[in-house]
């Protein structure tokens, strides 16, 4: 088991309260599993990957633990994670396009970064060189600035600085959605090679690309609002989600193929609930259509069939 | 009704416009009215500012844009901009840019009021605001008095829809209208669009996803560095892709129900039929189009 994180909650200090960005969130990540985090924006996703590595100063810690390879990840004790990150945590931020230095040669800037970390980028430098052609890059490309690079061409070369020192957990943070799909493509499928080499233990894929999601990812986990609403192997998410909210999510996005004349497809009426003052028992009750009292208790994440987990009470029945 | 006849555009690019970059390359299309044409490229395609010359923010080098019969890039003067306005309006990516925070969101309205319909009546105007958010399916309580940040993306994008509705207008220009949407609302902008379709209004829709692109629209044009490199019926382009880089495309979207795997296996077992690609001379600028089968054309191949 290489991640598992219990009933971790995270909340934004606002001068209005606390935003409960993350209400108890629960889940396994498995050696070599690469998870697809899907949900729609303000679900908690972001911060669910921000958590893992580093809280910013908005961010507090209220409750839950994380365990990498079994021993406990010090989350709160910055000093403590330091010698964690990169190492064994690494990330591929949201606009990893802007994650480069403008002035800095991409070499230079990875070299800093090896030795701010303390390694010498010496020892790691025909790695690096393997990896860049690996994913279709010229070496040269080390001697470049980041503006003569594409979108694509940086997405890989953040992808490979984010995993030069083998780490166990990489958490991908919409990597490709600025993208256009063929490059998506290609860089969605390093991804997995990099998995598949070892040169990663397990990812965390967040995206709010469902279908991208099932291209790759072996798990699928979807959020609602702060909570995990379903989390199970990709085909079964996308073939046959149990969870309300995943039905309605997949049944709204529109394929190739599908077109208005044909059949209209529905949009989840209502928004996501605030999380200043989030409501009680389930948090999807506003917008559900099959919501009764019940509904009013909160449901418990609970394992409906081998690896698929759903929060409803009307699962299983 | 709206019609674009061999448009070019060309950047001057580089240290003192030395360079230059043919950003649109010899498009020919038409929209009728009552129809929904896709334009459907990568980023650089030209899509854009294909929208862009249609809405006359950026003139064409060569080429004419014609709207009912008037040619829109010789439109002189303020009186014949306004009126060309009256009738075509863009909507655009980001809703949260597209509002002054500091104003209520509804003042959009007001200004259409003054620069358009200054005489009318408050009750006149307050019924013809409720008629067209009405139709864009928002609760006039939910939305009217509000500030941008209290409303979603979703909100606001139709509120711009509606702020277009107020007009008498024939064309919408949606430059990648649902781009910044969140799944479960996106699918309601694009069911308004299918509705505004029925009503005669005639949509140019710009976007770089194909699945909604293919959703909408009743003709698609797939770009690819600024010339057209197929065009066709919706059903044919996506069915029956001919051109190689439309293939391709295709073959990356990410699907639901199928793997990449899965639909590289297909394309492998059933390799569809070539056609022949037409062809220009070394430094000829223009893009011909080749009639595959009836109203769906492919263009050049472009290395």
């Amino acid at each position: 088991m290489t991640l598992r994180v219990k009933d971790l909650k995270v909340y934004y200090q606002t001068l209005r309260g606390d935003v409960h960005a993350l209400d108890g969130v629960s889940f396994d990540l498995a050696d070599g599993e690469i998870m697809g985090l899907a949900g729609e924006s303000g679900c908690g996703k972001t911060t669910l990957g921000k958590s893992l590595i580093r809280l910013d100063g908005r961010m507090r810690h209220v409750g839950g633990t994380i365990e990498l390879n079994g021993a406990e990840v010090p989350i709160t004790d910055e000093r403590a994670m330091n010698p964690l990150r990169y190492h064994e945590i690494s990330l591929i931020p949201q606009y990893a396009m802007s994650a480069l230095n403008p002035t800095r040669k991409i070499g230079r800037m990875i070299n800093e970064l090896l030795r701010a970390r303390g390694v010498r980028p010496s020892k790691v430098a025909d790695e690096l060189r393997r990896r860049l052609e690996l994913v279709g890059l010229d070496p040269d490309v080390l001697n470049r600035f980041p503006i003569e690079l594409s979108g694509g061409m940086k997405q890989r070369v953040v992808m490979v600085m984010a995993t030069l020192l083998d780490p166990s957990l990489l958490i991908a943070d919409e990597a490709t959605s600025a993208l256009d799909v063929s490059t998506q493509r290609s860089v969605a499928e390093s991804m997995v090679e990099f998995r598949d080499r070892g040169f990663v233990k397990s990812m965390i894929f967040v995206t709010h690309d469902i279908s991208l999601v099932y291209q790759m990812a072996d798990t699928v986990m979807v959020m609602y609002a702060g909570q995990v609403a379903e989390k199970g192997p990709a085909s079964t998410i996308i073939n046959d989600p149990q969870h309300p909210y995943t039905k309605m999510l997949i049944g709204a996005l529109p394929e190739v193929g599908s077109t208005t004349t044909e059949a209209r497809l529905e949009g989840i009426p209502g928004t996501p609930p605030g999380l200043l003052k989030p409501p009680t028992g389930c948090r999807f009750k506003e917008r559900c259509p099959i919501a009764s009292e019940e509904c009013d208790e909160t449901p418990p994440l609970v394992e409906i069939d081998t690896g698929h987990w759903a929060a409803c009470w009307k699962t299983g029945r | 009704m709206l019609e674009l006849s061999h448009v070019h555009k060309v950047y001057r690019v580089g240290a003192f416009g030395a360079g230059t970059m043919r950003a649109v390359r010899d498009v020919s299309l038409v929209v009728r009215p009552g129809e929904v044409v896709s334009l459907i490229g990568e980023s650089g395609s030209g899509k854009s500012t294909l929208g862009k010359m249609v809405l006359g923010l950026t003139k064409p080098t060569q080429g004419t844009i014609t709207f009912e019969g008037n040619d829109v890039t010789r439109l002189r003067g303020f009186g014949a901009k306004k009126e060309y306005y009256r009738h075509v309006q863009g909507v655009f990516q980001d809703p949260f840019s597209s509002f002054n925070p500091i104003f209520k969101a509804d003042r959009v309205f007001e200004m259409i009021r003054t620069s358009y319909f200054p005489a009318i009546s408050d009750a006149a105007w307050r019924a013809k605001v409720l008629d067209v958010v009405g139709t864009v399916r928002l609760d006039p309580d939910n939305v009217l008095n509000k500030y941008p940040h209290q409303l979603s993306g979703g909100q606001l994008q139709r509120l711009l829809i509606a702020r277009a509705l107020l007009l008498d207008i024939r064309l919408l220009v949606a430059d990648e209208i649902i781009s910044m949407l969140d799944a479960s609302t996106r699918i309601d902008v694009l069911n308004l669009l299918a509705d505004l379709k029925e009503r005669g209004l005639g949509i140019l829709f710009v976007t770089h996803d194909l699945s909604l692109g293919n959703y909408v629209s009743d003709r698609s044009v797939i770009l690819r560095k600024g010339a057209i490199a197929e065009m066709g019926p919706t059903r044919r382009v996506f069915e029956n892709p001919l051109h190689p880089y439309s293939r391709h495309l295709l073959s990356c979207v990410p699907q639901l129900h199928r793997t990449w795997a899965e639909v590289d296996a297909e394309l492998a077992a059933n390799p569809p039929e070539d056609v022949e690609l037409p062809t220009v001379a070394e430094g000829d600028d223009s893009a011909p189009l080749v009639e595959a089968e009836e109203g769906h054309f492919v263009g050049i191949d472009q290395r």
